[in-house]
């Protein structure tokens, strides 16, 4: 058993990395599921849309080959409404509320269709969106992750000018760094990061983190307002014995590495364990699987009805050949000569609910033992609390605390996304960026009228 | 098994089903085809004088993603040599003599070219004559086709000349490219035709291309009106084909059905309105000559659960039901239901009733289902709502008579019963 890299060939790389949902191959293949819809009234698949896409209208428009005017009602209500049609997790939001369900019938694949309309605007960089004249205002955005791109968005179409400072050296933040490179690949972010600044008025400043290169204190000295989509950073730690042993990594860092370093460069162990069952657990037992790793094991303290991970993406790691070990709970990583050989974890049982309503999971006394060469940790992300807290930023475990109007306790400096909500999916990041847009716009008004 | 022969004026078919004069039956290798499959008879290509057609010829309305909702053509009568075109029929006659074989006709305007032309069909050994006083279009600017259909006495006279020469039975096709298809009809039967049928092609533009700015179909950047056909001319062909069988004095001879039949339950209709044979074309230009298998399949069970052991049980049956509004109960009322179990929340219904109707369908907030039910008192038995109900049988009419007895308009009026207040 080892770790090594380079196990496959330039071939097999590139089926293993490629799309996982295919494109429509033709304009027919389109119109045959858009010509589907039903066109409903108030629609589920809209409540279903944390953005509130107008969905029955851009598939009727696909149907009217008005391919434009359904980008612009995709892009106007989502600016990463192309990022979105490929990593949202459709079955449990449009696509799962889609009357087709009640009759037992197969759901409009409405993020394909949005694929469509979307794709083609952001390839050909269409002009859909024009700015508004300049109002001489200046806002800063902290991160150019999905909050923060779709906050400067609605900024900058109203004519106010946007800085944004990015810690990383691309757009686009856990889009681009994030998720798994066969549902989205570095070229399509970098087009849709650059989709979104084309519209003018947006100055990303990367290599710029704050707290390291900018002070929030600066911000609020040079620009009107600010608006802070700093996600979510750090892994969770397992606080169990063996952690720092070579081979036990990050998740969220093992997928930053795919996707900025390239497959052959990334090493995997021949016995890989994952540790939790979240969308981002899911990303890095396939990809594992997909670098060449030969038996890849997902362990997970619940059950399935407990899981973050939907349904379709755990199946996709069962069709990778990922096994899942249900209701076992990591105890001790053990290693020989600072390597990992062994997962110890303690075999668990459902207790009580807890807060949230999930039963918690609670130890039986047995535990289990994995031979593995490698533990990817993907048992969720924790905010910056540090950074926030040397901001006296009001904050809950470092989850930033903010108003009805997406205000913080500092006059001017507005939050949303995963540093507020811990850690959700891009679409509902999208959505805070626009919540935190409307604020400020309303913000730089008030504060214009005192003048 | 019900019985699904037809005797049509003596022209015997194994069924109902014949092909319309049209491309499918220019030659013996389609016919030939289309015996083989099972087609009960044919109505050969028009034949008359020499013409020569262009290139294209045909253009369709898709619907929804549905291709050919309807046909339409700028094709003209045969363009292949009369003698060929003689000698092909008599042996499709010879080959398959249990098969009607009727030839469309369309001679120059002139006593003895029609004399001439049916002399000249009739040594084929066909069975019957069909004369086409229909085609909208290329033969009309020659004083012929729909150029005779729209002007009754011209017909009449045509019919009168046809009449002198036939010595087997003549089917005169009329045009629908009028107001009422009864006056052609009628001078047509008063001049001794011994059927009808209906109806030819409706004149049409089907569209106009976004990028060349030239209609449907192109000919060297330009077009000309064609003649429209398909599922789309259905209702239309079913309208007319009623007032024929009703009128007193058209009534009086059998008639063929033809309009976008595509199914044995267009075929159905068309024969409970009054047609003993039907006619098809266009369904077997976009599916081929195979429909006939459920054609005849469909028909035969359906008349077999009806009870109908031959197609003459039912030829008409639905003719009398087409009333003057004047006649219809004002008591009879009906109000929609929805039934919660098979609605799927879609929304539909409500907004096609509070944006285009009575206002007469409440809706219910949530998330993401919203609950829509019917507001009886408003509701006034449009059927709008069950018509556009994705879900069958979801929405169903319920009958809640305003009173007991049949009363109608002229009744209502007399006794000065109150009007609608709101």
């Amino acid at each position: 058993m080892a770790i090594r890299n380079d196990r496959l060939s330039t071939d097999e790389y590139a089926e293993n990395f490629s799309d996982i949902h295919p494109p429509f191959d033709t304009r027919e293949a389109a119109l045959v599921e858009a010509n589907r819809c039903l066109f409903c009234y108030d629609a589920p698949c809209i409540k279903s849309c944390p953005t509130s896409i107008n969905i029955p209208k851009f598939i009727k428009q696909i149907t009217t080959d008005n391919v434009k005017g359904s980008a612009y009602t995709i892009l106007d209500a989502n600016i990463m409404g192309g990022g979105c049609s490929k990593v949202c997790p459709v079955e449990k939001l449009c696509e799962g509320s889609c009357v087709y369900n009640l009759l037992n019938e197969p759901p409009i694949p409405i993020a394909k269709l949005q694929r469509y309309s979307t794709e083609k605007a952001i390839e050909q960089q269409w002009p859909l969106f024009i700015r508004k004249p300049v109002v001489n205002k200046k806002v800063a955005v902290v991160g150019a992750g999905p909050a923060g791109l779709s906050c400067a968005h609605v900024l900058s179409r109203e004519g106010i000018d946007v800085t944004i400072f990015e810690k990383e050296s691309k757009g686009g933040g856990l889009m681009t760094y994030g998720i798994a490179a066969y549902k989205v690949t570095p070229q399509f972010c970098e087009d849709e990061v650059n989709f979104i600044t084309s519209l003018g008025g947006i100055n990303i400043k990367y290599d710029q983190q704050l707290g390291r290169n900018v002070t929030l204190s600066q911000l609020q000295a040079e620009y009107d307002a600010v608006f802070l989509g700093i996600g979510v950073g750090l892994a969770r730690q397992l606080e169990i014995p063996g952690e720092h042993l070579e081979g036990v990594e990050d998740a969220i860092e093992f997928i930053y590495d795919i996707r900025t370093k390239g497959y052959p460069a990334i090493p995997v162990g021949d016995r890989v364990a994952v540790i939790g069952l979240g969308m981002t657990a899911i990303d890095a037992a396939t990809q594992a699987k997909r670098l060449g790793a030969k038996d890849v094991t997902i362990v997970y303290r619940r059950t399935q009805a407990e899981m973050p991970s939907t349904e379709v993406e755990l199946n996709l790691a069962k069709l990778d050949g990922c096994g899942v070990i249900w209701l076992a709970s990591p105890k001790e990583i053990r290693g020989e000569n600072g390597k990992v050989t062994q997962l110890i974890c303690n075999v668990m049982e459902l207790g009580l609910p807890d807060n949230s309503g999930r039963r918690w999971p609670v130890e039986t006394g047995e535990t289990i033992t994995l031979d593995v060469d490698m533990v990817i940790k993907a048992a969720g992300q924790i905010p910056f609390e540090e950074l926030v807290n040397s901001n006296r930023l009001d904050h809950a475990k470092g989850k930033l605390l903010i108003n009805d109007d997406c205000s913080t306790n500092i006059k001017g400096v507005f939050a949303g996304g995963d540093c507020v909500n811990g850690g959700k999916e891009v679409v509902d990041a999208v959505q805070a960026g626009k919540d935190g847009a409307k604020a400020i716009l309303g913000f730089i008004k008030s504060e214009r009228a005192k003048e | 098994m019900a019985d699904l022969s037809t005797n049509f004026l003596g022209i015997k078919s194994p069924n109902p089903f014949w092909l319309a004069s049209a491309p499918p039956t220019d030659k013996q290798y389609n016919v030939l085809r289309a015996f083989e499959a099972g087609w009960g008879g044919v109505v050969w290509k028009t034949l008359g004088s020499q013409v020569k057609n262009v290139s294209s010829r045909y253009s369709a309305v898709d619907y929804n993603g549905t291709k050919v909702m309807g046909l339409n053509n700028i094709e003209l009568i045969s363009d292949r040599p009369l003698d060929i075109n003689l000698r092909e029929i008599a042996e499709c006659v010879r080959l398959f003599p249990d098969r009607a074989m009727v030839v469309s006709l369309m001679a120059d305007n002139s006593r003895e070219k029609w004399h001439e032309l049916i002399a000249q069909v009739e040594d084929t050994g066909a069975h019957g004559l069909e004369l086409n006083f229909g085609c909208p279009h290329g033969m009309t600017e020659r004083g012929m086709g729909a150029a005779v259909g729209q002007d009754p006495d011209i017909a009449r006279m045509v019919v009168e000349w046809v009449m002198e020469k036939a010595t087997i039975p003549v089917i005169t096709k009329l045009t629908p490219n009028v107001h009422s298809v009864v006056p052609t009809g009628r001078a047509s039967v008063e001049g001794g035709t011994n059927a009808l049928s209906l109806i030819n092609t409706i004149q049409s533009v089907t569209g106009v291309d976004l990028d060349t700015f030239v209609p449907n179909p192109y000919v060297a950047g330009k077009s000309v009106y064609g003649g429209y056909c398909g599922p789309a001319v259905k209702p239309i062909a079913l309208k007319m084909l009623t007032t024929i069988a009703q009128d007193t004095v058209t009534s009086r001879v059998p008639i063929s059905g033809i309009g976008g039949v595509s199914t044995w339950k267009d075929a159905a209709e068309f024969m409970l309105l009054g047609a003993t044979s039907v006619q098809v074309c266009t369904a077997v230009m976009t599916h081929g000559f195979r429909i006939i298998e459920d054609l005849c399949d469909g028909l035969n069970n359906w008349m077999d659960e009806k009870g109908f052991k031959t197609v003459y049980d039912f030829i008409g049956k639905s003719v009398p039901t087409i009333t003057h509004w004047e006649d219809l109960d004002i008591n009879y009322h009906i109000v929609a239901n929805i039934d919660q179990n098979k609605c799927i929340h879609c929304g539909l219904c409500y907004i096609a009733c509070e944006d285009t109707s009575h206002q007469a369908i409440n809706l219910t907030y949530g998330k993401p289902y919203n609950t829509y039910s019917i507001i009886e008192n408003e509701c006034v038995g449009c059927n709008l709502c069950k018509l556009i109900c994705p879900v069958d049988s979801c929405i169903t009419m319920v009958e809640q008579r305003k009173g007991d007895e049949y009363l109608n308009w002229k009744e209502f009026q007399r006794r000065g019963m109150p009007l609608n207040d709101h």
